[in-house]
């Protein structure tokens, strides 16, 4: 008789693979090898996993359709089970893949506008935190301002595409009709973060991400908006981090 | 107001290092499987129903809104933990990071019960998000007894274990399912979650009698009950499939069983699981209200709550 580890191992290996030989392990009503009822297994597997990502990726799946969505995901399910039971947290290597799925090609921002379903899914499900109003800002003296250092709401995410992704993004999650999009209108950085109840996603000045990300890092206000060169825009990349409620304290 | 209202009114209070909030336990009536497409029609219409069951995998986020509905709802109706993710059947070591996050979830939330499947769904390889069927032998049932005594401690609490549909047998099953529920439940203290319909999707596909199912079932460790709706297909040999879909309302043969498994084990606490292909809460209601007329129906005693008052 098998050990346990020995049938999961083999019931895993046919769930998996559809060339795996029939299981002789396993019986139907009649004692025959009943290839239907396996698929019952295969399928839920397979599907349920394909439906988590789709919940993740709504506007990669609007944006190419879903025929072609779950065809997609189903090879990405192929490759990675999850690695735990927590559904919320698969998908993250979703984007990467996309990058990597030659019938997508034809798409090459595909990836970065899942970069953005990711992020907003994150946020949805992160921790709860604090967020500065302009007014808590206002009290320190402008001159203090370039030493402060900040803490940022745990939902804060910023990405920076090539590609005007969120715009594509934007009309792909929001629009009735797709509105077209001017794929040489330039890269575009994006700001996602969940200050109350509601994920929100901004547009970020170019370098902003960058900016974003040094704060993170610890870097003091003046020393991050330094390192991103001149034309960074810090009045509006400020005015959208306290508006999306990104900055939850600060200190010097 | 007593101590336990109190608790409720303020989810935080009364929570010390002991975990010492009493939980209210789930009542003898219907129940629904609680879903997000439902959380604002259940927070403002308040419907009579008697608790809420939530799959605690899919409130393992951090915060965000899936926590604010759940601690909305939990402080208005009582909640059952319904976990789909621990592979207490597995061969390998149960998860302890899972285990813990269990632990919290149940810290948190202070379900009245928690309950699981006797079925697997880790390997290796990773999570296969469904409930696989397990060989029924006497080396399966020693390693799912340990598990079930690891969870229960882990937990500090006792759990139910569901019965699964399933779709294949396996050749070196020597004990029935009913036998191996009932010889877990009294190695490990374990109560046992009847699901009739996956009873009556197992009998269908295996070729035996539901009612016979039930009449061997170990009803006195049965504490809660499952109704929910299948699928009905073909195997190769054009015999009867049926899948355990949970995208129906419960069928009738299903509600007939629900009966018989009432009059055998007592009034219960009866779940109505819709799991995919969400209808609108109407719905759902409908179906909550049928069990809860099933229950009195098969119990008028029980449920004659005002004449027997004074
Ligand atoms: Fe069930």
């Amino acid at each position: 008789m098998p050990t346990l580890a020995e049938t999961q191992a083999r019931f895993v290996a046919a769930l998996r693979n559809r060339d795996t030989a029939p299981l002789p392990l396993v019986l139907g009503r009649d004692g025959e090898i009943p290839a239907l009822r396996f698929d019952v297994y295969r399928n839920n597997v397979h599907v349920s996993l394909v439906n988590a990502i789709a919940a993740a990726y709504p506007t990669v799946e609007r944006l190419v359709g879903p025929d072609f969505f779950r065809g997609m995901a189903r090879v990405f399910v192929g490759e990675a089970l999850p690695q735990t039971p927590v559904l919320l947290d698969y998908g993250a290597g979703f984007p990467a893949f996309i990058e990597r799925f030659s019938p997508a090609s034809t798409l090459p921002y595909l990836a970065d506008v899942a970069r953005i379903d990711w992020a907003w899914h994150r946020a949805y499900h992160a921790a709860e935190g604090q967020s500065l109003t302009p007014r808590d800002l206002s009290a320190v003296p402008a001159e203090h301002l370039g030493g402060a250092r900040f803490t940022l709401h745990p939902s804060v995410q910023a990405l920076a595409s090539p590609w005007p992704s969120l715009s594509i993004w934007r009309t792909n999650r929001h629009d009735d009709e797709v509105r077209s999009v001017n794929l040489r209108a330039g890269g575009e950085e994006t700001l996602v973060s969940r200050p109350g109840h509601e994920v929100g996603v901004w547009h970020l000045p170019n370098g902003g991400s960058r900016f974003l990300h040094r704060l993170l890092a610890g870097e003091t206000l003046s020393d991050a908006a330094g390192a991103t060169g001149a034309e960074f825009d810090l009045v509006t990349t400020l005015q959208t981090l306290l508006t999306s409620g990104a900055i939850a304290h600060y200190r010097f | 107001m007593t101590a336990q209202a109190e608790a409720r009114r303020d989810p935080t209070r009364g929570v010390g290092p002991s975990g010492a909030r009493a939980e209210p336990p789930i009542p003898a009536s219907a129940g629904v499987g609680l879903k997000p497409a439902h959380y604002r029609d259940i927070l403002e219409a308040r419907p009579p129903v008697g608790w809420f069951e939530v799959h605690p995998e899919n409130y393992m986020g951090a915060g965000g809104p899936p926590h604010r509905y759940l601690e909305a709802v939990r402080e208005r109706y009582p909640l059952s933990l319904h976990g789909v993710g621990l592979s207490i059947g597995g061969a390998q070591p149960l998860d302890t990071a899972h285990l813990e996050r269990l632990a919290a979830l149940v810290r948190r939330y202070q379900p009245g019960l928690f309950s699981e499947h006797l079925a697997w769904s880790t390997h290796t390889t990773g999570f296969l998000n469904d409930l696989l069927p397990l060989p029924y032998n006497e080396s399966t049932l020693a390693h799912v007894a340990r598990h079930v005594s690891q969870v229960q401690e882990c937990l500090g609490r006792t759990m139910l274990l569901e019965n699964p549909a399933t779709y294949l047998r396996f050749q070196d099953s020597s004990i029935a399912e009913t036998e191996f529920l009932e010889e877990l439940a009294s190695r490990t203290g374990c109560g046992l979650l009847l699901d009739v319909n996956n009873a009556y999707v197992s009998a269908v596909n295996h070729g035996f009698d539901a009612a016979d199912y039930l009449d061997r079932f170990p009803m006195e460790f049965v504490q809660e009950i499952h109704v929910a709706g299948h699928v009905r297909r073909l195997d190769d040999l054009d015999q009867p499939l049926l899948i355990d879909s949970h995208d129906t309302p419960v069928p009738d043969p299903v509600w007939i069983l629900l009966e018989r498994a009432l009059k055998q084990c007592g009034p219960q606490p009866v779940l109505v699981e819709w799991d995919s292909d969400i209808p609108e809460w109407a719905v759902l209601m409908g179906q909550a209200e049928r069990a809860q007329h099933t229950l009195e129906r098969c119990h008028p005693a029980a449920y004659r709550h005002h004449a027997n008052a004074c």
